[in-house]
């Protein structure tokens, strides 16, 4: 059966989604992202919808649902990536997403995500490269 | 007896003639939008149209199929008036006038017969008046006609999305927001935002005359769609009056940002990205080093 591969990056999973969702595949999706962090304890989930050109109430309740789940689990949702046409969509149906950050991309919901767990190593890190590329 | 028909017949001459006088000497001709000859043509137009129709004796109609020329040529010129700008006084003069020149006939030829005279007056009105229910009916669509055109120039050229500053951007919206523009507005503001990857919005109100429940329910919608791309969106220029209609609808914006005037909100957004202005100090003497 066609699944929706999970990544895991550090402290956070890393979700693609490249294909229209259909209801099965979405509920496939909560299922196994919600065991991922059982399994690793992950700190966050990062979403990333930019190739999803169609949407409808169900998948909207799908990533309400994951968000949701994810927090009680105490992992925070982001969902970037969002076309215009997506976004419309979904406030006309009355779905406004609420307690699920946002972000434009994925490099700005990574940063978003390390924000919000105040996560000084991963900072750290990204001071380290930004000197590096100073240096040279 | 003649027939009524028969009677205009006859003094088809002297009735243009009167009609043109009756025209001619209206306070409100515009003879600046049309010439004597071209009112006379027309005139003549008209009047033959009406006399043709009348000579059937149907008064009552003016759907019958006899009357359709009548009411075609009164619509066009009802309906290029209106383009023109003809006001609707003189649109309505131009029938009206011709009821006056009809009466006058009638009166003159039935001096002698006021029992006739009496019904044909009452049926020469009732159907002038149907005729000039028609001209306002067209003049007034004629009109809406130009206003749609005019909406829609507008609505064209209203919503221009400003970079403001580096990940910033500003869309000032005048004029009354309703469903249509709502539309118009996000898309062109979520698809900036897409094209500019900026992290703020800012939405200046202060052009919007007034916000009543419903143009708050579509700035709503905005923001929450802003907020589903990843982006915040700061709603500025709220005046006085407008933040006293918002709070006496009981709408609640609680969960918006909102400033007063754009300059706040463009600081909000400067503090939102960690930016900060401030003022340099100037070098004495930097012109003389030159």
């Amino acid at each position: 059966m066609e699944r929706i591969p999970i990544l895991k990056m550090g402290p956070f999973l890393l979700v693609t989604i490249q294909v229209d969702l259909y209801d099965r595949l979405a509920l496939n999706l909560e299922n196994d992202l919600i065991s991922m962090v059982s399994q690793t304890g992950a700190r966050g989930v990062l979403i990333d919808i930019s190739a999803v050109s169609i949407v409808d109430s169900f998948m909207g309740r799908i990533l309400g649902n994951i968000a949701s789940m994810s927090r009680i689990m105490d992992a925070e949702t982001v969902v970037v990536g969002m076309q215009p046409a997506v976004a419309i969509t979904l406030v006309e149906l009355g779905l406004t997403l609420q307690g699920v950050y946002t972000a434009l991309n994925v490099e700005k919901g990574m940063e978003l995500l390390n924000k919000k767990l105040g996560s000084d190593l991963a900072q750290d890190e990204d001071e380290e490269d930004d000197q590096d590329d100073r240096d040279e | 007896m003649n027939t009524t028909a028969q009677v205009l017949e006859k003094n088809r001459n002297r009735i243009l003639e009167l009609w043109m006088q009756n025209q001619l000497s209206e306070a409100s001709l515009r003879d600046d939008l049309m010439t004597s000859e071209e009112l006379q043509r027309q005139s003549q137009d008209m009047l033959d149209a009406l006399l043709r129709a009348i000579s059937k004796e149907n008064y009552g109609n003016i759907y019958a199929q006899e009357f359709e020329q009548v009411t075609d040529t009164l619509r066009d010129i009802s309906i290029t008036r209106a383009r023109q700008g003809f006001s609707p006084r003189e649109t309505g003069a131009y029938v009206l006038s011709l009821k006056k020149a009809l009466s006058e006939i009638l009166v003159e030829e039935r001096a002698e017969d006021p029992t006739t005279l009496y019904k044909e007056l009452i049926a020469i009105n009732n159907l002038l008046d149907n005729l000039s229910i028609v001209t306002f009916e067209t003049f007034i669509k004629g009109r809406e006609e130009v206003i749609l055109r005019q909406t829609d120039e507008i609505s064209e050229i209203s919503t221009p999305v400003i970079r403001v500053w580096d990940g910033i951007l500003a869309l000032p919206i005048i004029g009354t927001l309703d469903s249509a523009r709502t539309q118009i507005v996000m898309e062109n503001l979520l698809q900036e935002i897409v094209n500019t990857g900026s992290n703020i919005a800012i939405l200046d109100i202060s052009g919007v005359p007034a916000v009543d429940s419903l143009v708050a329910q579509h700035l709503i919608k905005t923001v929450s769609a802003t907020r589903l791309m990843g982006a915040e969106c700061i709603i500025s220029g709220i005046r006085a009056e407008i933040a006293q209609t918002i709070v006496h609808l009981g709408i609640d914006l609680s969960n918006i940002k909102t400033k007063a005037s754009l300059a706040s909100a463009l600081q909000l957004a400067f503090s939102m990205t960690n930016l900060e202005v401030r003022r340099s100090e100037k070098k004495l003497g930097l012109n003389f080093s030159r």
